[in-house]
């Protein structure tokens, strides 16, 4: 039997960005400040994907990733995103940490290749040792309405993954509305998600607050429905602690204290890191920091 | 049509549209993040026009445009920079019936003493602007040495430079501080302060029209005693331009710019007239804002 959509609410665009909007308009100071800064870093799955990635530039974000800071009360970031060929790397050198590794796979980031070579993509990359698959829906099929095909597809990923987690990129900056954005993420959920995720950070615009909060009321009333817990994701445009903790801000008014753990919640980033760590210097010293104390990957 | 003469033919009353003076931070014209404005008024007191205060945090998204915009600054060629900076000058020269109106209206200047502070402002540019392609080999030299070594030394932009100008010299005084700088590749974020604030931001739309780079030059209004301690202390600036006599704020700067060794270049600041004086300009100005590097090449014995 073929996959039917499920009925899925229609989205108030109205009221969806006026909510996110007023996540802007709030102010985190002192303390609190620098909890939520400590709180971001632990959120967030570094990430380097360009085809320009050697071992070496691998190795220093690893190094980053565990250590980002002289001060020891930085804590670690919860993992390191890297293409499939350097999870090798990413493993050797994280290795006893804690911090995971997580591979983007399955011709990412456009998807659009053939479904044999993408779960042998999958297959492989996870064979190597990766803790976690992020993993792009075929959009091709989605914008043509085979809706079908895009359930079986992250099915036969997700089987293909084994033991590691499945996070389903939905590039939301090519789906068009924020009722096509609820559509797919109920798919990718009822084909076994274990986290959906935003954006591949190739597409602009990437994540933004009001298709996150869609999202998050999607994985909300998917809990409520099934008592399956799936988590979040947003990648791609979110550079500075600001930013960050006004998605903190929202998953908790959204889901609860419960999706606030780097089990439920991450932030795909990159250059986000040091923007948090010149806070955090800023925060401990009282003057600001310079960009050129930081490594730049 | 006079205002008079509307009424008598029974048309509406016009409303006039006033400015509001913005801050000029990365080539874009902002308000005060901390939404405060301070009031320029005429030398008789009367209310002439808002003009954002900036913040500690419009001094750091400054700093951060200055940082962005300072590589690619330093790497124009020398001709082009100087091209962009002579262009500053034509853009003033063009503008100048505002900023003498300004002078005279907002300042008290006489107008024969305005049209002597624009026409020298303009100098000015034009003088520095001339030194983009020729300071390297007047300042640089290449030095003998006793061993078979080809050594020469270079100077090169320092990164970031923030200045304080002179409280006395609205226009002259402010681009005597930031052409020397901005020539050899720095950027600039220019604190103004005293009883004129309005031309350094006309200053500033000038100089976004004068295909000068946004971040090269970023200007704030505000206080200096409110905003020195910030410059001092912030990690990325890589030295401070102070105009003043002021021993607290010499005292200030010098102790907190130690902690990453910034540049610390104080001066005094002279009567407005004597900025306007050509012995004012100086090349060892560009010189304050250079580091020099040496280096040694083998040529074989």
């Amino acid at each position: 039997m073929s996959y039917v959509l499920p009925p899925v609410p229609s989205v108030d665009q109205v009221a969806v960005e006026q909510r996110a909007a007023a996540f802007t308009k709030r102010s985190i100071k002192t303390s609190a400040k620098k909890a939520a800064l400590a709180f971001t870093v632990r959120m967030i799955d570094l990430t380097t994907l360009e085809g320009a990635d050697t071992p070496g530039k691998v190795l220093r974000l690893c190094r980053k990733a565990m250590r980002p800071a002289l001060d020891p009360q930085v804590p670690s970031v919860a993992a390191v995103c890297v293409y499939p060929t350097m999870v090798g790397v990413a493993l050797r050198e994280l290795a006893g940490s804690g911090v995971k590794v997580a591979s983007v796979a399955t011709a990412f980031p456009s998807g659009q290749s053939f479904l044999d070579v993408r779960l042998d993509e999958v297959r492989r990359t996870v064979e190597l040792g990766a803790d976690e698959i992020d993993m792009v829906i075929n959009r091709g099929a989605w914008l043509a309405g085979d809706v079908a095909r895009v359930h079986d597809e992250i099915a036969s990923i997700k089987q293909a993954c084994g033991p590691a987690h499945l996070k389903v990129i939905l590039e939301t900056g090519e789906l068009g509305t924020y009722d096509q954005v609820r559509k797919a993420s109920q798919v990718a959920m009822d084909a076994g998600a274990d986290f959906i995720k935003t954006s591949t950070g190739k597409v602009s615009p990437a994540a933004t607050l009001p298709v996150t909060l869609v999202m998050l009321e999607a994985i909300r009333d998917h809990f409520h429905a099934t008592g399956r817990v799936v988590g979040m994701k947003p990648a791609g445009g979110i550079r500075t602690a600001k930013q960050a903790w006004q998605y903190l801000v929202m998953v908790k008014e959204t889901l609860g204290d419960a999706w606030l753990t780097p089990d439920r919640f991450r932030l795909g980033a990159s250059s986000l890191l040091n923007d948090v760590l010149l806070q955090w210097e800023r925060a401990r010293t009282g003057h600001y920091e310079s960009v050129r104390s930081l490594s730049d990957d | 049509m006079s205002a008079a003469r509307r009424k008598r033919s029974g048309a509406p009353e016009r409303v006039p549209v006033a400015k509001t003076y913005k801050l000029y931070v990365g080539g874009a014209f902002v308000r005060s993040e901390s939404g405060q404005t301070s009031r320029q008024t005429d030398p008789e007191g009367r209310f002439v026009a808002n003009v954002s205060k900036a913040s500690r945090k419009d001094f750091r998204d400054a700093v951060r445009a200055a940082r962005a915009a300072q590589g690619g600054w330093a790497r124009k060629s020398a001709f082009n920079r100087s091209q962009i900076l002579f262009r500053i000058a034509e853009t003033l020269e063009d503008r100048r019936s505002l900023f003498e109106h300004t002078l005279v209206e907002q300042g008290g200047f006489a107008a024969a003493e305005a049209a002597a502070e624009v026409s020298s402002a303009v100098d000015r540019v034009f003088w520095y602007a001339g030194w983009a392609d020729k300071f390297t080999q007047v300042l640089g030299n290449v030095n003998p040495v006793a061993s078979p070594f080809f050594n020469f030394s270079m100077p090169e932009p320092m990164g970031v430079v923030v200045l304080l100008p002179s409280l006395r010299s609205p226009l002259v005084g402010l681009v005597s501080a930031i052409l020397p700088a901005i020539v050899s590749g720095n950027t600039v974020v220019a604190l103004v302060d005293g009883e004129l604030l309005t031309p350094a931001l006309d200053l500033g739309e000038a100089i976004a029209t004068s295909d000068v780079p946004g971040g090269v030059v970023n200007i704030l209004t505000g206080r200096h005693a409110e905003l020195l301690p910030h410059a001092a202390a912030h990690m990325d600036v890589d030295a401070v331009g102070l105009w003043s006599a002021d021993v607290g704020m010499r005292t200030a700067l010098q102790t907190a710019a130690a902690d990453n060794v910034k540049r610390v270049r104080v001066h005094d600041d002279p009567e407005r007239a004597a900025w306007r004086d050509p012995a004012a300009e100086s090349l060892y100005r560009i010189d304050e804002f250079v580091e020099i590097k040496t280096a040694w090449h083998p040529i074989g014995t």
